[in-house]
């Protein structure tokens, strides 16, 4: 069984669990992961010379974190580990890669585990693009990381349990917080209550965040819209509606998330089918309960085919190793991969749950906010009208044509921000399902290259 | 279910099957054009854009100046400018090899109608600083340019339905048979009858070639390109190199588009380009133009072409039936010469004959050698 090279894609929860399941069998896998150190997203690790304790870095969750970092470095002088190094393209048996120092090489794999993870989901609004407004994501990053609060002051808006975490974070941190503004509606919560149950953990945590803040004097709102982010240059204010009125608030810095979109470029790439997914809001990979996709070979875990949190990326990442194995021609344990299956479908269940207490709201905002010049794309400038025209004049019913006629898409990101928000405009002037205008295809490079060190390539 | 009979039916809605139904329809046909997918979203609306003349065949010369006329009225034509510019096509020869090549193409073309300039030595710093000390001499044709493929070639079939051609999009012709007075074909559901077929399928052009015997080596082809983030403005010429390699142009926005190498099929329909060839280009491109070592690439990407050993396309009558004619195998090349390739089928329709030399590209150079079937002249 030497002759397998498996190699994942992902360092966090997802790929390092996967890891240390292949080493286990005896493999040795190939781990590549963009970030300088293992943890991925939720337990990220501070730069060297970082000094904060890992209980006020992580919360709740510094157990979890401790052990993951713990296995990391135990299964560490056993795998092929490539930090600092982005796949940047994926073909049927091979990657291509670029270290941090600028090295370009190719990594053949004879089996390849996608655990790309996720990243914040946005939507655009007036003002969106205002120097001071941060994802919600950035605005942890920087409180964690680099030890800086945003702000002074400062509003939260948007939806998903990320938005009372981080305000709470930020609050706790002694950020004068003005207000936190939540997209979903305290109706939406208590609908959602039974479902929440299956992780009743997460509801107790996210219930202590909610009733610190409260308890703390920072204002909530439910139910509201977005207005604008008011000011020239940076912010200065955050303007919103609720219960039928439009009101302000002054602040400097405005951290904005709603929820997280998943990682699927490279999937993508590979030519794995996807499916519309309308929890979500999103075309994903498919992915059976065991990891499998439609290609053989390819397997997916953790929040990039689909948004599950850090535990259940866990277990994915581990029954999708086991899938792997078992598809090599190892043994499977039937009793493992029954627990880590049942297991997965209590947090889908607790999953639907979050997302039905807060649930996108619409990608355009009910219509409400996406003035035709409100630009979509910063990269290629443009706007919300320019998109509604061509479907108008151009008869366009698709969203790779938009793309091809408005370069919706076309910039840096590849419509990873903006795709959603074309998404509901061209449905919207088509009066149709997001789903029925299709979804824009993926191109190589995953994130821009620097040409400089394309030409340099090492021995892989 | 459709019992109407049109004039022409078109198979392919690239810029060639759209500017013949443009053509056509102008002329008071009936035309009905069915497309797979959409209209130039196919080789016609991925290329790079470049529109030159310079650095063609001496047989191409003709066709491409008809089409050059149509790109100078292009907003007239198609309804928009299509970003087109007439900046340059600059070639670049890296070595005196290149250069004496790049005289002896001025040669061989002489007395064609095309003006090329070449260019050496000082001159050629104090006129194009930007290029880098790789660069030995150019040849410069200054009223070739480029367009924005993707703007162009589906304004060319919206302008065929404005003037009365049916389009049909999202319908893939699945079968074609010769009748009585004309053709038949099944598409997307339909029975379509018409009087004459113009096959532009490019890649698909296999269809109706196999089903009426046509000889014909047409294979697909995948050139692969790339685009950068915006710089500031560094060139306004489209860049070629003598014996092929690298390509580039500035758009206005500021991004430069670059090409060169050869890509990988995934299916018929679908490729990828293959990066280790782009990377090749790339570095062969940061020599020629130096400025571009500072940038990121922002995407890649490849396109299925149809391509003929000769690098000459099938332009004009069938070998084995009337009423059948042929428009395909570009073999890279055809976005330029596209929108005239589609007014010499126009004219084989209307009026049985074109003014345009197109005898180098009879399907018949592919059975000639064999059965020495005599070459019916157009011109
Ligand atoms: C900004 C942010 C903050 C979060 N904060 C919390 C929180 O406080 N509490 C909580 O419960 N959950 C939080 N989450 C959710 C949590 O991070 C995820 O549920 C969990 O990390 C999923 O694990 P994973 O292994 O699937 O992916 P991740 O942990 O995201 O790991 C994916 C890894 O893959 C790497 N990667 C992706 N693409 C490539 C590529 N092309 N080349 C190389 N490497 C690549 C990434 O660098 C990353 O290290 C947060 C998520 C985000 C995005
Ligand atoms: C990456 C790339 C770069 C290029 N760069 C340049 C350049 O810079 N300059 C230049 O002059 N040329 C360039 N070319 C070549 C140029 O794009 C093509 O030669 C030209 O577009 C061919 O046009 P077409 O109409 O013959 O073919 P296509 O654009 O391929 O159109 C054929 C159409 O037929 C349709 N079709 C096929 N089968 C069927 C069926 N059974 N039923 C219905 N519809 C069908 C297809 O869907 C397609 O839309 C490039 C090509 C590529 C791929």
């Amino acid at each position: 069984m030497n002759n397998l090279s498996p190699v994942i894609v992902g360092a966090g929860p997802a790929g390092i669990r996967a890891a240390a399941t292949l080493i286990a069998a005896g493999l040795k896998p190939v781990v590549v992961d963009e970030a300088i150190k293992a943890g991925g997203q939720i337990y990220r690790q501070p730069p060297d010379g970082f000094t904060r304790p890992k209980s006020s870095l992580y919360g709740f969750e510094s157990r979890k974190a401790d052990r993951l970092h713990h296995l990391f470095e135990a299964i560490r002088p056993q795998i092929d580990y490539r930090p600092g190094t982005l796949v940047w393209n994926a073909g049927a048996d091979h990657l291509d890669l670029m270290a941090s120092d600028g090295a370009a090489a190719s990594l053949g794999f004879s089996h390849l585990l996608l655990a790309t993870g996720a990243t914040d989901r946005v939507q655009p609004f007036d003002g969106w693009l205002t120097p001071g407004v941060f994802t919600l994501g950035a605005a942890q990053i920087a409180l964690k990381f680099q030890g800086s609060i945003l702000g002074p002051r400062i509003a939260f808006a948007g939806t998903g349990p990320l938005l009372y975490l981080v305000a709470y974070q930020y609050a706790k941190a002694g950020a004068d917080v003005v207000g936190v503004f939540d997209t979903a509606r305290f109706a939406d919560k208590l609908a959602a209550l039974p479902g929440l149950l299956h992780g009743i953990g997460h509801l107790a945590k996210g219930m202590y965040y909610v009733a610190w803040l409260r308890a703390h004097g920072v204002p909530m709102y439910g139910g509201i819209v977005p207005l604008r982010v008011e000011g020239e240059g940076r912010v200065q204010g955050f303007a919103w509606q609720g219960g039928g009125r439009t009101k302000r608030v002054d602040c400097d810095a405005v951290a904005f998330g709603l929820g997280l979109r998943s990682e699927t470029q490279l999937a993508d790439l590979l030519g794995c089918r996807f499916a519309y997914d309308d929890l979500n809001r999103a075309w994903l990979p498919e992915r059976s309960l065991s990891g499998r996709t439609s290609l053989a070979h390819v397997y997916l875990a953790g929040d990039g085919a689909g948004i599950a949190g850090a535990d259940a990326a866990e277990l994915a990442g581990e029954r999708a190793a086991l899938a792997l194995l078992e598809d090599a021609g190892h043994v499977a344990d039937r009793r493992r991969i029954a627990l880590l299956e049942s297991r997965l479908k209590r947090i889908a269940k607790f999953r639907h749950g979050l997302e039905r207490a807060f649930p996108l709201p619409p990608a355009d905002w009910g219509g409400a906010a996406l003035a035709d010049d409100l630009v979509l794309c910063r990269c290629e400038a443009i706007t919300a009208g320019s998109l509604r025209q061509a479907a108008r004049d151009l008869g366009v019913t698709e969203l790779n044509r938009l793309k091809a006629l408005t370069r919706i898409g076309m910039g840096r990101c590849q419509g990873r921000i903006c795709g959603a928000a074309a998404t509901a405009i061209l449905a919207a002037e088509l009066q149709c399902a997001p789903k029925a205008v299709g979804r824009l295809r993926g191109q190589a490079p995953v994130k821009p290259l620097p040409v400089v060190t394309l030409g340099r390539e090492d021995a892989a | 279910m459709s019992a109407r009979r049109y004039d022409t039916a078109i198979l392919g809605g690239g810029i060639v099957g759209a500017s013949a139904a443009l053509n056509l329809a102008r002329s008071g046909l009936s035309v009905v054009l069915l497309e797979r997918g959409f209209c130039g979203a196919g080789a016609s609306g991925v290329n790079y854009g470049g529109v030159r003349r310079q650095g063609r065949p001496p047989e191409q010369i003709p066709l491409s100046l008809r089409a050059h006329a149509i790109w100078a009225r292009l907003q007239d034509h198609i309804g928009i400018d299509g970003e087109y510019i007439r900046s340059g096509h600059l070639k670049l020869a890296r070595s005196e090899t290149e250069m004496a090549s790049l005289l002896a193409y001025r040669d061989r073309i002489a007395g064609l109608g095309l003006k090329l300039e070449l260019v050496s030595g000082n001159t050629l710093r104090d006129r194009f600083p930007m290029l880098g000390s790789a660069v030995v001499g150019a040849s410069y044709c200054a009223d070739d340019g480029h367009a924005n493929p993707r703007l162009v070639s589906p304004a060319f079939a919206r302008a065929a339905a404005k003037a009365g051609a049916e389009i049909r999009e999202q319908t893939e012709v699945t079968a074609v048979e010769r009748t009585g007075n004309g053709f038949m074909l099944q598409a997307g559901g339909d029975e379509i009858r018409a009087g004459y077929l113009l096959n532009c399928a490019g890649p698909g052009a296999g269809l109706a070639t196999q089903a009426f015997g046509e000889t014909v080596p047409l294979s697909s082809g995948y050139p692969c390109l790339g685009v950068t983030e915006p710089l500031p403005p560094l060139f306004a010429f489209n860049l070629g190199v003598e014996g092929g390699g690298v390509y580039a142009r500035q758009v206005a926005r500021g991004n430069v588009v670059f090409g060169g190498g050869k890509g990988y099929a995934l299916d018929d329909r679908n490729c990828r380009p293959d990066m280790k060839a782009l990377m090749q280009t790339l570095q062969d491109g940061t020599a020629l133009l130096p400025a571009l070592r500072q940038t990121h690439v922002i995407r890649f990407w490849s396109g299925v072409e149809a391509y003929m050993p000769d690098r000459n396309p099938v332009l004009g009558p069938s070998a084995t039936t009337p009423g059948l004619l042929h428009g395909f195998g570009f073999s890279g090349a055809g976005f330029q010469i596209g929108p005239a390739a589609g007014a010499v089928l126009a004219d084989l329709v209307r009026d049985g004959r074109t003014a345009t030399p197109i005898e180098a590209f009879s399907i018949q150079r592919f059975t000639r050698t064999r059965q020495m079937a005599p070459a019916k002249s157009y011109s």
